[in-house]
């Protein structure tokens, strides 16, 4: 270590960012539909302010609660940290190799296995073959999935998804990791195990972001906490603080609901 | 998209300090820092090689039955032109017209593969795209990658046809690798296009076996090119493969170098079709992470 302490470093510097963009309201948009809808005046794309001017930054070595309704962006932000959706206003700058446990699990194709999956997600963050290969280890280990993981995804159920994403984000050894709602992931055991890992983890000098709506969870686990609500920061301050107000905000008291790991 | 200003440390001197950097930032006029992008794909190109080894061993290519249909499959085709249009001429082909229409059916595999694996590439890359960051141009070019692995079998088997066909052997075929590489540069250019699109219209991939289709037959592999006739030479110009394919054709059958004709529109649309392909699929690539 240096002789500055962790806490003098920035990990993530989110400066005045905003984040729009243009969807689709059609779920599967054709080329036919549009040539009916010609002359219709029909509007099918709606332009999208999921981010409005937020600035932030995360020490490294802080674990960072993100509460707000849905819909408030909190996803959109951890995308536009991740680099998946870059800024359309304002810079963000990442100090480290960053892992996403984002809210729709890990693997693109259905058809290769569960093995290939982490071996191609590994490449594309940028990794080596080799330091795929080593990762690999620690990944299938952790995810307890033995032999299924030469099967094909298609015949993994949700919770085995669950825990072999949520095996590869924190097994990347990543400098940052950003989990999105992502903390109850398969059966009450495995549940056990990726708490408490998540706990070695935000006791690791290690910047952590995580989405939650299980404010119990954010009150233990985090330092800080942003509070954002209709793309606006709301609030940011310790975890205690926010969660409290948000709470008071919610209208409803700290009971079992609210605190309980959802 | 990501497009990470990194500067990774030397790898010896990777400690504390030397953490990667990256900073995201608007995109100007839509398009993300071509430089930065370019070496992000050069580093990650493992995984398109990787993806696209994958898709063929999901495609079982990696039994020998497999392997067998990956060459059986162009040649069967070929077979079955050689005997729609012998029928159609009256059983009346030169000699060398095997081998002209087995090399053309052959080139116009690797392109139209390319175009075809390619148009679903980034719609398939579903959640990779949504959960992580990556230039997605690694996608379309897996399939081009794909593409050409299926084309080099290909390759070893028009060998012995040529021989066998008497057709002339010498330094002429070095001709081969440039056209190999503007085949490339049009199926990729394509490809990306192709992909970018099926993301705004999702029923392109059913639309585009039809304009493959227009492609093969605009294009001379079920004829000769000197054997079109005046009224239809524009059409040679306007088909993306159509003069990459003459060329192909007076290098192989005719054992010659191409005219300058074929070489310059055949450029034109290689270079014309990567950037285009590829400066419209990179403008539009941030919309994909909110559109699938």
């Amino acid at each position: 270590m240096s002789s500055l302490s962790a806490s003098d470093r920035v990990s993530i510097a989110v400066q005045d960012v905003s984040v729009t963009y243009r969807t689709s309201v059609e779920r599967r948009p054709t080329l036919r539909s549009t040539v009916k809808r010609l002359g219709r005046r029909q509007r099918v794309v709606r332009e999208i302010e999921a981010v409005k001017g937020v600035s932030f930054d995360v020490p490294q070595g802080t674990v960072l609660g993100v509460v707000g309704a849905n819909g408030a962006g909190k996803s959109t932000l951890m995308r536009t940290i991740a680099g998946i959706l870059p800024p359309t206003e304002g810079r963000v700058e990442v100090q480290g190799r960053v892992s996403t446990l984002l809210a729709l699990g890990v693997g693109f194709n259905r058809k290769l296995t569960g093995r290939e999956n982490v071996i191609l997600g590994g490449l594309a963050a940028g990794l080596t073959r080799a330091e795929m290969e080593h990762k690999y280890e620690e990944i299938s280990a952790f995810a307890e999935l033995d032999d299924r993981m030469d099967l094909p995804m298609r015949t993994y159920s949700s919770g085995m998804y669950g825990r072999l994403a949520f095996s590869v984000a924190v097994n990347m050894d990543p400098d940052i990791l950003l989990i999105d709602e992502a903390l109850s992931v398969g059966d009450a055991r495995f549940r056990r195990k990726s708490t408490r890992k998540m706990r070695q983890l935000c006791g690791q000098d290690r910047t952590v972001v995580l989405v939650s709506h299980a404010l119990g969870t954010i009150k233990q686990l985090c330092d800080q906490v942003i509070w954002l609500e209709h793309g606006e920061l709301r609030m940011w301050a310790d975890a205690d603080s926010v969660v409290d107000a948000y709470t008071d905000f919610l209208d409803v008291s700290q009971d079992a609901v609210t605190l309980e790991d959802v | 998209m990501s497009t990470p200003t990194e500067a990774p440390a030397p790898h010896h001197a990777r400690n504390e300090w030397a953490l990667e950097r990256h900073v995201y930032e608007p995109h100007l006029v839509g398009l993300p820092p071509v430089g930065q992008y370019l070496r992000e794909i050069w580093r990650r190109r493992e995984f398109a090689i990787e993806l696209s080894r994958m898709k063929l061993r999901a495609q079982s290519f990696d039994t020998v039955f497999g392997q067998l249909w990956l060459v059986l499959n162009p040649l069967l085709l070929a077979g079955v032109y050689f005997i729609l249009v012998d029928i159609v001429r009256g059983g009346q082909q030169p000699e060398d017209f095997f081998a002209h229409l087995v090399a053309g059916v052959f080139a116009y595999y690797f392109v139209s593969g390319a175009v075809r694996d390619g148009v679903k590439s980034v719609v398939r890359g579903g959640k990779l795209i949504l959960n992580s960051a990556f230039p997605r141009m690694l996608l379309p070019l897996s399939s081009l990658i794909l593409a050409f692995k299926r084309f080099l079998p290909t390759v070893l088997i028009y060998i012995p046809i040529h021989v066998a066909s008497g057709l002339p052997v010498g330094v002429h075929l070095l001709w081969v690798l440039p056209l190999v590489l503007l085949l490339t540069l049009i199926g990729g250019g394509l490809a990306m296009l192709v992909a970018a699109v099926q993301v705004y219209f999702r029923d392109l991939s059913s639309f585009l076996p039809y304009v493959l289709r227009v492609m093969l037959y605009s294009a001379p592999v079920l004829y000769f090119a000197a054997d079109v006739p005046d009224r239809y030479r524009l059409l040679l110009d306007l088909n993306p493969i159509g003069q990459a394919l003459t060329a192909w054709d007076a290098v192989l059958r005719l054992g010659e170098a191409p005219s300058l004709h074929s070489i310059a529109v055949a450029s034109a649309w290689g270079v014309g079709a990567t950037l285009v392909g590829g400066l419209f699929f990179m403008s539009r690539e941030r919309e994909f992470a909110v559109r699938l």
